[in-house]
């Protein structure tokens, strides 16, 4: 206040410093604390993927060795897996060794190297990261190409259909998006697959990607699941986009645009849009989380080799290492992109960036 | 001289809303000439079509109203026939509009000079640069502070008198014939509103634009226009140049406008010494969080009498009445209820406690549960405080009612939505009333409402008083509603008490410095008012200028 009287020249410039650390500062304390947050979200979260995980009915010992278990064998296997040690000295173990990036020993790949006698393997083939991580870089590379498609194509139905409100346009889309919402997701995959590629062979029903594949085959083979995930998180995004653009257009500084002679669009895109932003950013947010998430049923339709199946498929036999992994994978892309969207939503509101 | 072609021309225009499914014709066949370089008042009450006219005039109608008949020429062009991209070139380009709210019209996410830069660049008048130069320009002839710097700040980073002037200059970015302006200074207070005058009337004259300036406000519309329109429920009543209109109105309904300041209750007499004050706030200090809004803040309210709280916007004048309330506890000091202090937390009161003090709002809109009836509205607090139920809470409910001068038969089962302004405000009294306090706060209860209606109000107030001996908190910043009305006035600035005393005693000089600004500062009915003030204070030493001066 002091500083805005300060006439012209310099008094200008070292207030506009000033603001702007302040504003650096004051985001940098928000961004800590929410960070702080969300680590303190996945401890907890990390407790309760154990504790359930851990009471899951049934036994890894029991489900792999099936009709030959006899109690010797049961307990050499769980005593070699540290299955016998009593739960909270498991639970520290396994988080300390997250700490240092250690997600411990999958008990499906390390159990056959046990059978051999080649203890060695350990450790080798058989740790959770060296399985996941081939794995996570794949549904990561699916849910960026879904998001590189869906929220450009979100967000511009949505400004057009604000633009075009109650008009057969704007019915039209939301029909589409809504239907295409509503219906399960191997339905909609088996449409694309029928359509896409099988009446009309332009791109591969199959989606079965390897390292070695160049990145114009991955995005080739990729296409369809990205398709399909598309059609599945547009929907929310766009309707988010137009609900929040309408409530922005009976507003004065709106009116005040058009009496200028601003042209539809422009009010839309440069008055409307900039103050919508918080609510779709938090929406969009969501749905690219489930994009990571939420993909199981459209990897298995398209034998996509992604961290849903490998999920899946390690719940079956009771690999918990992989299990918990997965979970705390999942749980950490919620809290991030939570994370994320809350800090741009505090950046697109001017007076927190602007201070008096 | 020969007779120019008008600028505007509107001819038996008529406007209809849309309520629920049916059209009404909210403006029946007006018709209106401007010349270039003219200023034409429109003036009226709430719902007279003003705004409706005004927007009109650009060819622009809001949301749930059409333009059902008529024409609007601008120079030449029929706005109401013209398809959207003919309205688009005009309007910015040549027809301006400035709003009632600069607060709530210019875009919070752009910086303000990037905003008044769009029209030119947009209609191609000027490039960005250009533009950005004659922005600055334009900020120094309204005596915007730091021209040189101020546009390129957000809207929320200035405040509401420069930001008024802020959007006058955005209007005049491309030099338009024509500018309409919608109650440009309702919102402010009287010392920043002088200032925005000033600066609008003489960039008007100065830039020879014509201009439709709007308001309610019959001694700010004698200041600004050449000639006066004045309407009633969307009809014409009378057109005249400034000060025939002024000086003999032809028309019953122009009459009772004009004669509206009149209602004024006689004072009471002093209290005597040794009387227990109703109320006293004794050396409050407050704060909302760590910013200190009050300072060492005392006053005392006696009985039967009304002590009128003055001051402009952030005097804290409401801060007073929510410590009073116990909404927001004092930080030090206290306030007692018949010399008694009362716990500074409301949770911490008695219900008799909480009852004896009660709020009346200066929004009945916003204050009254639109979804509940007036029976629920005014029976709650009879159920609440008196513990009345049944047949009881029904009789009560109704006696309220006449007591407000409504007919029970009628308004019982009515919601908000159905009354009108000053019903509803009756409603609000009503619910006061309904808990029987000794002490009422009314919170600008009267600044909503049109002059008429608001004499309305002030006279149950007056009424109720008598008849029941109550104490009135009268927190306002219009000066002639505290003429009406007080016994004593307090005068309040940046959360400070100026002065304080007997009403007539604040009106005679000699005056604290303050109070001087502004009692001066309230617009007068002489068309002549603005230029003597302006010559007696200076063109430099207005609004903030003097603010700082009289501090």
């Amino acid at each position: 206040m002091i500083i805005c009287r300060v006439s012209a020249g310099m008094g200008l410039e070292c207030r506009s410093d000033i603001s702007n650390a302040v504003v650096v500062i004051s985001v940098l304390l928000i961004v800590l604390k929410r960070l702080g947050l969300g680590l303190l979200t996945l401890f907890v979260v990390s407790l309760l993927i154990f504790a359930s995980v851990n009471m899951l009915p049934g036994d890894f010992a029991q489900a792999i060795l099936g009709q030959g278990a006899t109690p010797e064998a049961v307990a050499a296997i769980r005593e070699d897996l540290g299955l016998n040690k009593p739960a909270v000295t498991r639970y520290i173990d396994w988080l300390s060794g997250i700490l240092v990036g250690d997600f411990g020993v999958s008990f499906a790949q390390a159990n056959f190297a046990v059978y051999a006698g080649d203890a060695a393997a350990q450790g080798g083939i058989g740790s959770v990261a060296d399985q996941l991580l081939p794995r996570f870089r794949n549904t990561l590379f699916l849910a960026s190409v879904s998001a590189a498609i869906a929220v450009p194509l979100s967000l511009a139905l949505g400004v057009l259909a604000a633009m075009f409100a109650n008009t057969a346009f704007d019915r039209a889309v939301n029909i589409a998006t809504l239907s295409s919402i509503s219906s399960p997701e191997f339905f909609v995959a088996y449409m694309l697959i029928l359509f896409l590629a099988v009446l009309n062979p332009v791109f591969p029903s199959l989606s079965n990607i390897y390292d070695e594949m160049s990145f114009a085959e991955r995005l080739n083979r990729s296409m369809l699941p990205a398709l399909t995930l598309t059609l599945v998180v547009t929907a929310h995004m766009m309707r988010m986009t137009r609900a929040a653009i309408i409530n922005l257009m009976a507003s004065p500084y709106i009116e005040m645009a058009r009496l200028k002679g601003i042209g539809p669009l422009r009010v839309i895109v440069t008055h409307a849009l900039p103050n919508a932003l918080a609510p779709i950013i938090n929406v969009i947010a969501l749905n690219l989380a489930y994009l990571i998430t939420g993909v199981v049923v459209v990897e298995v339709v398209f034998v996509y080799p992604g961290i849903g199946q490998l999920f899946v498929d390690s719940v079956k036999v009771r690999d918990i290492p992989v299990v918990q992994a997965c979970c705390l994978i999942f749980a950490s892309a919620y809290i991030l992109l939570n994370l994320t969207a809350d800090i741009l939503s505090i950046l697109s509101n001017p007076r927190l960036r602007h201070p008096k | 001289m020969s007779e120019p072609t008008p600028l505007v021309k509107i001819r038996g225009l008529k406007i209809e809303g849309r309520t629920d499914e049916t059209w009404i014709q909210i403006v029946n066949g007006v018709d209106l000439d401007l010349n270039t370089g003219e200023v034409l008042g429109l003036i009226g009450e709430s719902g007279a079509g003003k705004s409706t006219i005004g927007l009109a005039a650009m060819g622009f109608t809001r949301d749930g109203c059409r333009i059902s008949g008529g024409t609007v020429e601008f120079d030449g062009v029929d706005l109401v026939q013209a398809d959207a991209a003919t309205k688009r070139a005009l309007l910015g380009k040549r027809i301006a509009y400035v709003a009632q709210s600069a607060a709530a019209s210019f875009n919070p996410a752009h910086r303000i000079i990037r905003q008044h830069t769009e029209a030119p660049t947009q209609h191609r008048v000027m490039s960005s640069g250009e533009s950005e130069q004659d922005a600055i320009e334009l900020y120094g002839k309204l005596r915007l502070p730091n021209p040189g710097e101020i546009g390129f700040r957000y809207p929320h980073q200035v405040s509401g008198g420069q930001l008024q002037r802020a959007m006058t200059a955005m209007a005049m970015s491309c030099r338009p014939d024509l500018i309409i302006f919608d109650e440009p200074t309702t919102a402010l207070d009287v010392t920043t509103q002088i200032e925005v005058l000033a600066a609008i009337r003489d960039i008007v004259e100065q830039f020879d634009t014509a201009a439709i300036y709007i308001t309610h406000d019959l001694a700010v519309v004698a200041q600004m226009a050449d000639k006066i329109k004045v309407l009633l429920r969307g009809d014409q009543v009378e057109e005249a140049d400034t000060r025939t209109m002024l000086s003999n109105p032809q028309e019953e309904y122009t009459k009772s406008l004009w004669a509206v300041r009149s209602f004024q209750r006689q004072e009471k007499m002093p209290a005597t010494a040794g009387t227990v004050p109703v109320i006293s706030m004794r050396a409050v200090d407050a704060s909302y969080g760590k910013l200190q809004v009050l300072y060492d803040v005392s006053f005392d309210i006696h009985e039967g009498r009304t002590v009128a709280v003055v001051g402009e916007s952030g005097s804290g004048k409401s801060t007073a009445a929510r410590c009073i309330t116990g909404l927001l506890p004092p930080t030090s000091g206290e306030v007692c209820f018949n010399g008694e202090p009362l716990p500074a937390d409301y949770r911490k009161r008695s219900t008799e406690q909480l009852r004896q003090a009660q709020m009346i709002y200066q929004m009945a809109d916003t204050a009254l549960n639109p979804r509940k009836s007036i029976a629920e509205i005014i029976g709650r607090p009879v159920e609440f405080y008196l513990g009345l139920k049944g047949r009881e809470k029904r009789r009560r409910v109704e006696q309220l009612l006449e007591q407000i001068e409504m007919d029970p038969a009628v308004y019982f089962d009515r919601i908000p939505s159905e009354l009108s302004g000053g019903q509803k405000q009756r409603i609000g009294i009503a619910r006061a009333l309904a808990a029987e306090p000794k002490f009422i706060i009314c919170d600008e209860v009267t600044s909503a409402l049109d002059q008429l209606v608001a004499e309305g109000i002030l006279k149950l107030l007056a009424n109720l008083q008598d008849t029941l001996g109550l104490s009135y908190m009268f927190i306002t910043h219009d000066l002639a509603t505290v003429r009406s009305i007080a016994d004593e006035v307090v005068v309040m600035k940046e959360g400070r008490v100026i002065e304080a005393g007997p009403k007539t005693e604040m009106f005679t000089p000699p005056h604290h410095s303050y109070t001087e600004l502004l009692l001066s500062s309230v617009p007068e009915m002489d068309p002549d008012w603005l230029d003597t003030l302006l010559e007696s204070r200076g063109i430099e030493n207005l609004g903030e200028a003097a603010m700082a001066a009289a501090g």
